[in-house]
């Protein structure tokens, strides 16, 4: 046996990806998970996880970094770090930089920057259109080499049904899975929050749920009959789990991504007015909010990811109907996650499968496993641990975030990344 | 009763503070008909009008409200001002916050800008001279004030018709009817409802003959033929006036005390026809009259000076402490 770097000694090891959920050791060989169980040796570095939950680092497929292009809102290093404290060590960005991730040199240039960082897997998500204006396919073959784990026009619908009957044939002859940002933009153009009783009483434009529903409806008839791989973003709508539901139990390959705040908050959140509870889609009923938990609960929603839009605070102080779209969540991610397991809506295993096992198996990424060889990217959480969220002492430059103030259960400790400590104790290890 | 710092909208009130500034308002009344239309209770007062949309009567009622009870006004309207060269409303507010007027009426096609602007302005008070599709409090104060004069409006059935799903009017007068017990009738077709509406508690119809009968006041608001046009909302003025427009035939088969209100500015012939806006039944120039008083009514309170009503001037020092910002006269 070679020598073992680091011990992670005592902790309730949960490794969906195997089935693993018992409490004990685990060990880092020169990188990577040396293996599990009862550990009596040496290593340089001993870390007393009693009491804690050791589980591989979290993956956050639904990330904006900004960069190239929006820097002052956040740029990779920033978002690397953001990660790290939320526990999360491979996230996936989404092409609407600037330039966009249509071309290849972007997607290496983010690929690069990422891992001169240093602290967390970035995989880029290709453009499937050029300039995301919906009208040519890009080169998605090309993007794949160079990186690109599926491909969006995310921030933008994919929205000429013609220009995504293509994308999903073209992707599907290659095995590609494409995200829809589904919103159909005639329904929704002008609209701040969602439409219904708390539109009306701002007297704000709102966004009528079926936009949203009406464009998976249209993207799943298209699917289905290209036998596609079709993957819905920030679900958050009845009538859309219902058509995600409905769509997989025919056997189509159709998945979908919940986002902590679809499933923790409600469009009530807006009254008042508040500028940081507006993202897009918005944050909708307590009827919604129940049936993407539901969706949670019966696996029609395999993963959870945050959609973290950070925003400077110039492009959110100007009222609610103009204020940015987006909030941060990389490092609200887990806590606010873990209401779930509290409400016993779903056990801590299959809790962090869709933040783990589930979205690797759907990229293709490697991580997400703490079986021995693999990549040594653990994150340890308190599961019980309170605390506040504050948003000047958010890591992430984006201070965007509706928990302001609002305590939190459930905290991340420790966060490995290729058996390196990149974040302990409340400081990121740069 | 709660005094007030901000004027946001009715939902903010309760019914003692809409009672109250009706009643203040009332007593304004007079001091407009008088020869000399002069009363010291605002004076060492600055306010300013700063109007981001184009208005006739709100801003010159807001104006000579304040000129009436002596304080100084200042009007600034976004053409003219620093937003032509693209200052925010943020940067806007705070400089002019920085010159420390006591009021700051806000008027802004924003739903909410008073209540985002409020957050960042130190001292000022901030007045809603209507904000986007939400509020327009001192429309709402008029109204009730009018009707008081006109016999009251406890009990009575209040019909607005029209583009209800953009109207602050209609939204503030349906939160006032539940404060001040009126009821509200709502006529419009479905692309001029906003969601659930039903919610505030009113009638909707889409037949305006329907909702006649039984209706005390025939509330019309403004068309606005270009968002009409542009969203759909409306195949035609022609249909529209056919359809929803006032007109003699309609105000005949109305009860015979009902009355005719409109905010103004008035499309003629479009929702409502000439002889009706003329008619005696229209209240539409007693509103335009009753918003000075309330107006009035309003600075007065926001200033903290409705005590000083009758009473002579105040000391240096009191004045000199409200420039500065520290506290209110009294």
């Amino acid at each position: 046996m070679s020598a073992v770097d680091v011990v992670i000694r005592g902790g309730r090891v949960i490794d969906p990806a195997n089935q693993v959920d018992e409490v004990c050791d685990l060990w880092i060989t020169a990188g990577r998970i040396g293996g599990m169980g009862a550990f009596d040796g040496e290593a340089a570095t001993m870390i007393d996880a009693t009491g804690k939950i050791v589980c591989p680092g979290l993956i956050d497929m639904h990330v904006h970094l900004r960069e190239p292009g929006q820097e002052w809102k956040e740029d990779i290093e920033s978002g690397s770090r953001a990660a790290v404290a939320g526990g999360v060590t491979s996230m996936c960005c989404m092409p609407n930089t600037g330039p966009h991730i249509d071309h290849a040199g972007v997607a290496l240039q983010i690929i690069a920057r990422a891992q001169q960082v240093g602290l967390c897997d970035v995989h880029p998500i290709g453009a499937v259109t050029k300039n995301l204006d919906g009208k040519e396919l890009t080169e998605m073959r090309e993007l794949s080499r160079a990186g690109c784990v599926a491909f969006s026009d995310d921030g933008m619908p994919i929205w000429h049904a013609g220009v995504m009957r293509k994308a999903l044939e073209y992707a599907s002859s290659f095995g590609f899975m494409v995200i829809q940002h589904a919103e159909e933009l005639n329904l929704t153009r002008g609209g701040a929050v969602n439409e219904g009783w708390v539109s009306t009483q701002l007297g704000v434009t709102g966004m009528p749920v079926e936009g949203e529903d009406s464009m998976i409806a249209r993207d799943i008839m298209l699917a289905r009959r290209i036998d596609a791989r079709y993957h819905v973003a920030h679900i958050s709508s009845k009538g859309a789990v219902d058509l995600v539901r409905a769509a997989q139990a025919e056997g189509l390959k159709v998945t979908t991504e919940a986002a902590p705040h679809h499933f923790a908050l409600t469009e009530e959140e807006v009254l008042g007015f508040n500028v940081d509870a507006k993202m897009s889609p918005p944050l909708r009923t307590e009827a919604d909010r129940l049936a993407v938990i539901e969706g949670l609960r019966d696996g029609t929603i395999d993963v959870i990811a945050t959609d973290h839009a950070p925003h400077h605070e110039d492009d959110k102080r100007c009222g609610l109907s103009c204020a940015a779209f987006g909030i941060v969540g990389l490092e609200t991610m887990l806590p606010v996650s873990l209401q779930l397991v509290r409400d016993g809506v779903l056990s801590m295993s299959d809790l962090l499968a869709k933040m783990t096992a589930n979205p690797a198996r759907l990229l293709g990424l490697d991580s997400g496993t703490l079986a021995a060889g693999s990549v040594a990217d653990i994150t340890l959480f308190d599961p019980d641990a309170t605390w506040t969220v504050d948003r000047n002492k958010l890591v992430s430059k984006g201070k965007n975030t509706p928990w302001h103030g609002k305590e939190m259960t459930g905290q991340v400790t420790l966060t490995l990344k290729s058996g390196r400590i990149a974040y302990a104790e409340g400081e990121v290890c740069d | 009763m709660q005094s007030l710092h901000h004027l946001f909208g009715i939902a903010d009130l309760d019914t003692d503070q809409v009672e109250y500034l009706i009643n203040l308002g009332e007593s304004f009344i007079d001091i407009n008909h008088r020869p000399l239309k002069k009363a010291p209770t605002l004076r060492g007062k600055t306010i300013i009008n700063l109007f981001f949309e184009n208005s006739t009567r709100t801003r010159t009622s807001f104006e000579l409200a304040g000129k009436r009870l002596s304080a100084d006004v200042i009007n600034i309207s976004a053409s003219t001002s620093a937003t032509k060269k693209g200052e925010s409303l943020l940067d806007t507010g705070q400089t002019l916050a920085a010159m420390q007027p006591h009021v700051l009426v806000l008027r802004h096609s924003v739903s909410g800008a008073c209540e985002f602007l409020a957050d960042y302005l130190g001292h000022t008070s901030i007045v809603n001279a209507g904000d986007g599709g939400h509020e327009h409090p001192t429309q709402i104060l008029t109204d009730l004030l009018t009707l008081r004069c006109a016999g009251g409006f406890i009990g009575k059935t209040i019909t607005i018709v029209g583009d209800i799903a953009h109207s602050r009017v209609a939204r503030s007068h349906l939160l006032a009817a539940r404060l001040m017990g009126y009821q509200v009738r709502l006529v419009a077709p479905k692309t001029l409802l906003p969601a659930e509406v039903e919610r505030f508690g009113c009638e909707v119809f889409h037949e305006f003959d329907d909702a006649i009968p039984g209706s005390d006041v025939l509330y019309m608001l403004r068309v606005q033929t270009e968002r009409l046009t542009d969203n759909c909302c409306f195949p035609s003025i022609r249909e529209y006036h056919e359809a929803y427009g006032l007109n003699r035939k309609r105000l005949n088969a109305a009860a015979e005390g009902c009355l005719v209100m409109h905010p103004g500015p008035m499309n003629r012939g479009v929702e409502i026809a000439t002889d009706v806006a003329d008619s005696a039944r229209a209240l539409i120039l007693d509103q335009v009259e009753h918003g000075v008083a309330i107006r009035m009514a309003v600075l007065t309170a926001l200033c903290g000076g409705q005590q000083h009503l009758g009473r002579p001037g105040r000391s240096k020092q009191m004045v000199m402490e409200a420039m500065r910002g520290q506290g209110s006269l009294l």
